[in-house]
Order: C-alpha cells, then sequence, then structure tokens
C-alpha cells in the first residue's frame, strides 16, 4: 500500500491500473481527459499489458467497451456530460447485453447553456439505463470504488456494466492523500475476469443483442435485468465486507455521518456531501441534531438501507445538484417513492436545488436549509422545493446584461 | 484473380451454411448475396449487425448463422466490431485463447446505415486499419422502416418520402469511392445474380487482412416494387445495363471485373421496377430518361 496525492482523475486511472484492466475505448471530454492521457501513457510505456484505443465518438467507444466486455476481457472507459448522452443510445443497448465493464463519469452540466463544470443532471439521465450507478465523495473513493465495481459487475448474479461517478473540478482536478491498494491484495479482491460463455468463439457460437417479437419476451429480458440489478444490493455489501476486510476501509452502500439521534438529515450524493459534513458538524456544536445520509449507490436504490437510515429523523432536507425540468430534483423524487407509506418514513420532505454547473452551496446555505428543515418540522408541513440562487448572484446577472445593452446601444451609434 | 478457386459456376460451394425460414420477404436480393458470401466465407465468423431488415435474422431465441451474431445500433456496427476485434486480440496475444477459437468479424449493414448514420465509424474504423470484413447490402432505401429514401437511393426513383412525378431528386452516393479514398486493403461491388464473380471476390477479401469492404446491390421486391421472381433477372439487368459496375479497389487501382461488352438500355432494368414507373406512364418522361442513360453512359465512358 502506498500514499499518494492524487487529483480524482488520477484516482479514477489508477483504480483501472489496479483492476488490471486488458482494453480501453476512449474519447476526450473535459473534464475526463486526464484519465485517458493517464492510461494511454501507461499503455504505451508498457506499464499496463493490454490496448487503449481512441474511437471517434462517445457512441462508438461504448459500443465497443460492451463488444468488448461481451466477448470476454476485463473492460474500462470514461466519459463526462456531452458524451455520456452522445453515448445514451449504447448506454441502454449494451446494459442489455449483460456485458460487465465499469465507465467512469465524470459529472459535468448539460447544454444549454454549456458549461464545463459540475452537476449531475448528466449521470441521472442514465439512471434507468439498467447501468448500475456508484457516487464517490473523495478520491480515495473513486479507486476503492472501481475495484468494488468490477467485482459487482462481474459477479454472476448481476453481470451488468457500472457507472462510477466523479464530481468535475470539484473532485475531478483535486488533489487529496489516496492510500494506493497493493497490486498483489487487489489482485486477490478482484481476480480476472472469468467471462464464463459470456464470449465469441468460433468453438462456441453466440447470438446477443437479438430482436424479440412481442411485449412477452421483452419484458422477460427486462425484467430479468432488473432483478439482477436489484441484486447487486445483496451482492455490494458482500463486496464491501470483503473490501473492509482486505484494505480496512468501509463503503458503505449509504454513508449515515451522524444520523444516530439526529432530526434532520440532509440527503445527497457525490463530493458536496463534504461541506455538508462540515456544516453538519457546525451546527452540531450549535446545538442542532443534524446528520447527513449520502447515498454511494443509487442504482439499484437500497432502499431498506435508506428506510433505516432515515427512520429515525423528523425531517430530510433532499440536496439535488441536478434539475429535472417540469418535475424539480431527482434525488427528492428517489427519496419519497422509497419512504413513502414507510410507517417509519419522517414526516417532512424538504427539496433544494442547488450547485448546479459548478455553483457552489455555502455553509451558509446549508444552516438555512437546516432551519427551514426545522420550521417545517415545527409547522408539520413540507415546504415548496427550493431553487438556491442568492440576491447577489441575480444582481450580478443584471450587471452583466446591462454592460452587455450598453456595448450594443453603443455599437448601433457607431453604425 | 489466377488462383481463383472458382472458376465455374461448378466450382461454387454447394452446400449451403445459411439457415432457412428467415423473415426476408421473398426473393430479397440483399439475402441471395448473404447466401452466396456467407458460403465462401465459413461459419468461423461473428456477425456484428446494425439496425435493418437483416437485424430480423436472429430473432429470440432462433438465427440462422452458424456463427455468432451481435446486434448493436444504426451507427456504430463498425465500432462493435472494433471491440470484438481488439479483445479476440488480445486473448491471443496473451494467450488466453486457443488460435482457432479465433474468428472473422464480419460488419453486415444496410446502405441507410453504411452510406449515412454509420459512415463516421466505418471512416474511423478503416482509418485505425481495423481488420474486418464489412457488408453493405444496398436495397437504396431505409428498407425495414418502408422504404424511404436513403443516401443510396438513384435519382428519380419513387421512394416512401419520394412520391412526386420526378421522384428521388438527389444522386444515388458514390460509397465505392469514398471507402476507396480511405486506402483500405479492399472494396467491392457485387451482385447475388453474378455468384462467381462475388465468390471470387470474397475468396479474395477473406485472403487479405486489414479493412475489407463490399457493396451488394439488393434487388429489393418490396421497395423497388416488383416480382419476387424477378430478383434474378433485375440484378442481371443491372449489371448488363451497366447501372451497377462490378468493380474492385486493391493495391490503391480500381478494375472493372465484368464489363458489359454492348450494354442494354437503362430503360431494360427501370420498366421492371415499380419505382420507376412515372418515368413511363401516364407519359414517357423522355428528359429524364435521357440524362439517366448519359449519366450511365458517362461513367462508363471516365472508366
Ligand atoms: C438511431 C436509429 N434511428 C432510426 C432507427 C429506425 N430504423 C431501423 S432500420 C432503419 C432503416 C435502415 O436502413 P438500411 O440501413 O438501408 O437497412 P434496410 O432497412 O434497408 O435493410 C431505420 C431508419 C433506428 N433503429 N435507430
Ligand atoms: S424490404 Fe427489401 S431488403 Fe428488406 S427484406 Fe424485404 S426484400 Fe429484403
Ligand atoms: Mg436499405
Amino acid at each position: 500500500m502506498s500514499r499518494e496525492l492524487l487529483t480524482g482523475n488520477g484516482a479514477a486511472a489508477w483504480g483501472a491500473r489496479l483492476a488490471e484492466v486488458d482494453y480501453v475505448p476512449a474519447f476526450p471530454i473535459t473534464p475526463q481527459t486526464e484519465i485517458i492521457e493517464t492510461l494511454a501513457n501507461w499503455f504505451e510505456s508498457g506499464e499496463m499489458p493490454g490496448r487503449l484505443v481512441t474511437l471517434e465518438s462517445e457512441h462508438s467507444m461504448i459500443t465497443a467497451a460492451g463488444a468488448a466486455a461481451a466477448t470476454g476481457v476485463r473492460v474500462f472507459t470514461a466519459t463526462s456530460s456531452q458524451g455520456l448522452l452522445y453515448g445514451m443510445e449504447m448506454i441502454f443497448s449494451v446494459a442489455g447485453w449483460r456485458a460487465p465493464f465499469v465507465l467512469v463519469n465524470v459529472s459535468r452540466g448539460l447544454g444549454t447553456p454549456t458549461t464545463l463544470e459540475s452537476d449531475h443532471t448528466d449521470v441521472l439521465a442514465a439512471r434507468d439505463s439498467g447501468f448500475l450507478q456508484l457516487h464517490c465523495a473523495t478520491c480515495q473513493e473513486v479507486v476503492d470504488t472501481i475495484l468494488m465495481a468490477y467485482r459487482i459487475a462481474e459477479d454472476t448474479r448481476i453481470r451488468l456494466p457500472v457507472i462510477v461517478n466523479l464530481d468535475g473540478f470539484y473532485l475531478s482536478f483535486t488533489r487529496e492523500p489516496v492510500e494506493l491498494p497493493d497490486p498483489a491484495l487487489a489482485r486477490r479482491f478482484l481476480p480476472p475476469f472469468d467471462a464464463q460463455n459470456l464470449r465469441f468463439r468460433a468453438s462456441a457460437p453466440t447470438s446477443q443483442g437479438v430482436a424479440v417479437l412481442g411485449g412477452s419476451p421483452y419484458s422477460y429480458f427486462r425484467y430479468q435485468a432488473h432483478l439482477a440489478s436489484l441484486r447487486a444490493i445483496e451482492v455490494y455489501d458482500e463486496v464491501a465486507d470483503e473490501f473492509e476486510a482486505a484494505f480496512g476501509r468501509r463503503h458503505e452502500a449509504i454513508e449515515a455521518y451522524r444520523c444516530e439521534d439526529a432530526d434532520i438529515l440532509f440527503v445527497m450524493i457525490g463530493s458536496f456531501a463534504t461541506k455538508a459534513k462540515a456544516a453538519v458538524d457546525q451546527l452540531r456544536e450549535a446545538g442542532w441534531r443534524v446528520g447527513l445520509a449520502r447515498i454511494r449507490l443509487l442504482r439499484p436504490l437500497p432502499v431498506d438501507a435508506l428506510r433505516r437510515v432515515t427512520s429515525g429523523a423528523r425531517g430530510l432536507a433532499v440536496i439535488d445538484q441536478n434539475l429535472s425540468m417540469g418535475q424539480g430534483g431527482v434525488l427528492h423524487s428517489e427519496v419519497a417513492s422509497a419512504l413513502y407509506g414507510h410507517p417509519k418514513a419522517p414526516p417532512i420532505l424538504a427539496s433544494f436545488i442547488g450547485g448546479l454547473g459548478g455553483r457552489d452551496i455555502s455553509p451558509e446555505e446549508l444552516y438555512e436549509i437546516a432551519a427551514e428543515t426545522r420550521k417545517a418540522i415545527d409547522e408539520g408541513r413540507s415546504p415548496l422545493p427550493r431553487l438556491l440562487f442568492t440576491r447577489d448572484e441575480l444582481r450580478e446577472i443584471r450587471k452583466l446584461q446591462a454592460i452587455a445593452e450598453v456595448e450594443r446601444n453603443e455599437l448601433e451609434v457607431k453604425r | 484473380m489466377n488462383e481463383t478457386a472458382f472458376k465455374r459456376m461448378k466450382d461454387l460451394p454447394s452446400t449451403h451454411l445459411l439457415g432457412t425460414g428467415t423473415p426476408m420477404c421473398a426473393g430479397c436480393g440483399g439475402l441471395i448475396a448473404l447466401h452466396e458470401i456467407y458460403d465462401v466465407l465459413g461459419p468461423k465468423s461473428v456477425f456484428v449487425n446494425a439496425a435493418g431488415c437483416m437485424t430480423l435474422l436472429s430473432v429470440f431465441p432462433f438465427t440462422p448463422f452458424r456463427s455468432s451474431w451481435l446486434y448493436t445500433s444504426m451507427a456504430s456496427a463498425p465500432a462493435g466490431a472494433q471491440g470484438v476485434r481488439d479483445a479476440l486480440d488480445i486473448l491471443l496475444e496473451q494467450g488466453r485463447m486457443p488460435p482457432e477459437d479465433d474468428l472473422d468479424v464480419v460488419v453486415l449493414t444496410g446502405d441507410g446505415s453504411a452510406y449515412g448514420m454509420g459512415l463516421s465509424s466505418t471512416s474511423s474504423a478503416i482509418e485505425r486499419g481495423l481488420d474486418f470484413l464489412y457488408i453493405c447490402y444496398d436495397n437504396e432505401g431505409y428498407g425495414n422502416t418502408g422504404h424511404q429514401a436513403s443516401g443510396a437511393t438513384p435519382h428519380a426513383a419513387k421512394t416512401s418520402t419520394t412520391r412526386g412525378p420526378g421522384g428521388f431528386s438527389g444522386y444515388k452516393k458514390d460509397l465505392f469511392s469514398i471507402w476507396a479514398a480511405h486506402q483500405p486493403a479492399y472494396v467491392a461491388t457485387v451482385i447475388g445474380s453474378e455468384p462467381l464473380d462475388l465468390a471470387r471476390k470474397i475468396e479474395k477479401a477473406k485472403s487479405l487482412r486489414g479493412p475489407r469492404l463490399i457493396i451488394a446491390l439488393a434487388p429489393c421486391p418490396t421497395g423497388w416494387e416488383f416480382e419476387p421472381r424477378d430478383s434474378i433477372e433485375i440484378g442481371q439487368l443491372a449489371v448488363k445495363t451497366g447501372i451497377w459496375p462490378l468493380k474492385e479497389y486493391v493495391d490503391g487501382s480500381v478494375a472493372h471485373t465484368v464489363v458489359p461488352r454492348r450494354r442494354a438500355p437503362v430503360e431494360q432494368y427501370l420498366e421492371k421496377q415499380g419505382r420507376f414507373a412515372h418515368l413511363f406512364h401516364p407519359q414517357r418522361n423522355d428528359r429524364l430518361l435521357a440524362e439517366l442513360q448519359a449519366r450511365v453512359d458517362g461513367y462508363w465512358d471516365s472508366v
């Protein structure tokens, strides 16, 4: 085991290296590119056996990833944002091939407007694809989660591809100390991929991705994939146990931070949970009983664990770094559907949208979210969803618009 | 092509590899070509398919192939071939698979995919030197969705989206030249009604490595509006009239493998198909017919 200062992207590349992946189909996109550049150098120098091939698009990249996995090698790939959406047809398709591989998504807001900075709308668009989804909050988790992801993906009870998500900029470009697992230990934890009958061979012809006629066989295969995905809840826990035994770090499907006696819980995914933890500590010091439930395993959604973690609370404040237009926060509705009708569900469920396109969520805003949730608990009524945006931000936007207006008028006068 | 095993018709394979009972239409020229190609190619292959009529060859739980099959999408069959080929190479290099388990990777798509949506992934596969065989069955339209005009539709043809008196206003894209401009190992045009020429070309493609691309003109009774029993005759007329030149690109130059000695008038080909009926009824469109003839003559004058 060695300790290194790594960016989230560096950690992702190390995860792939320690997983001894055979094949990396690639395509550049900010903020993911450092991952494939790092891997390309390792393949080039012979430090990693196997190959990296740059395709001409993410649609092709994901096709090649699924096809290679279906031929029986261990595959890794990475993308972000527009790239994930460009490949979305194949995200859904390859999940149906039941060909396990790991795709790292470095979250970035979707156009329009165009941005390079982070939010989760991209990765949540793949929510219903059949890919499992694991969300990281630290660089350490990125390495660890990739190793765990291969174990889960390749498990014969599952056989589904996995997206490991890390936030653009906040994790991708942030250096943190990371314990790199010893390669021999990593290999013991994650032995070479045994594809069994998942392969194309002259001696054993198979058909993959075939058409069906009618809703019955279609439903049959869709249900099979769904049930396999649900099984990943229990397989995740087994793999987390083994990971802890091997490396001494435990990664729960839902991280519960100071939840035991909490009245109010922040519920969120990704690296902003680190900010929420700091707010929890501050609020605790001020005598508030606040905690954080961070969902790491989003697909399958570990509903029982979510109910367990939240059962003592009186109010949940779900913070969504995504926006489903015309509906609101995706995580909010996920949590609502998981808890609705459950006898121990907290009576108050509040929704906050923030952190879109890299916008920060300040400690003050987190305190305000807690205060609003407490008020709702006292009043016995969940508040309307809130879109985080300050008066200062609005003033800045208005100022830019005014400057643009003045400049345009000046140009028109000159003409 | 001196060392060919296919000197006469009787040299063609007599056992057929592709099973029967597929949902293709009767008289499907694409299926005829596929039969002939597969017999020469042999069963040690994996077909990587794009959306089109032939996607329905493998419908759960049946397949007419003795080899493997992977359906991908309309745009990305060559990328699927890339993934399979790379994985097989890695397994071979690392001794994780016996060499006799290796496969020929074959992309099988229609013209809509080859000339349009899949062109970018094909171009890139060629540029990467991918070792694969691409078979495009060209029925000159989006057949599976009801024969709308595609980039392969010939000038003046009626399709579901070009029903006006002039038919399709565009011109058939020259995919052969587009492919050849990439300087791949091999490009050829074939047609099921010329089985000897077809067999020799597949034989040659099989002997080469790298990107090898075949366009098979695929007379389509359903989309072109003719009787299934006329499929072979229409194919023969496509060659005799010079509308479908049989040629190959290899080692940097193009050679015509069948040159019609005296070209029949294109009318003979056109009048047999409902999609060109508006050129003859209610009255002859002499201007358009002359233009179509002139284009074919111009092609042959230039080669
Ligand atoms: C991305 C996408 N868009 C549209 C379709 C609908 N579609 C299915 S087959 C087809 C036509 C394909 O045409 P071609 O490649 O010429 O094959 P053919 O149907 O003629 O055999 C279309 C448009 C699809 N499957 N995928
Ligand atoms: S529509 Fe044409 S190409 Fe498609 S199966 Fe029928 S005859 Fe063949
Ligand atoms: Mg077609």
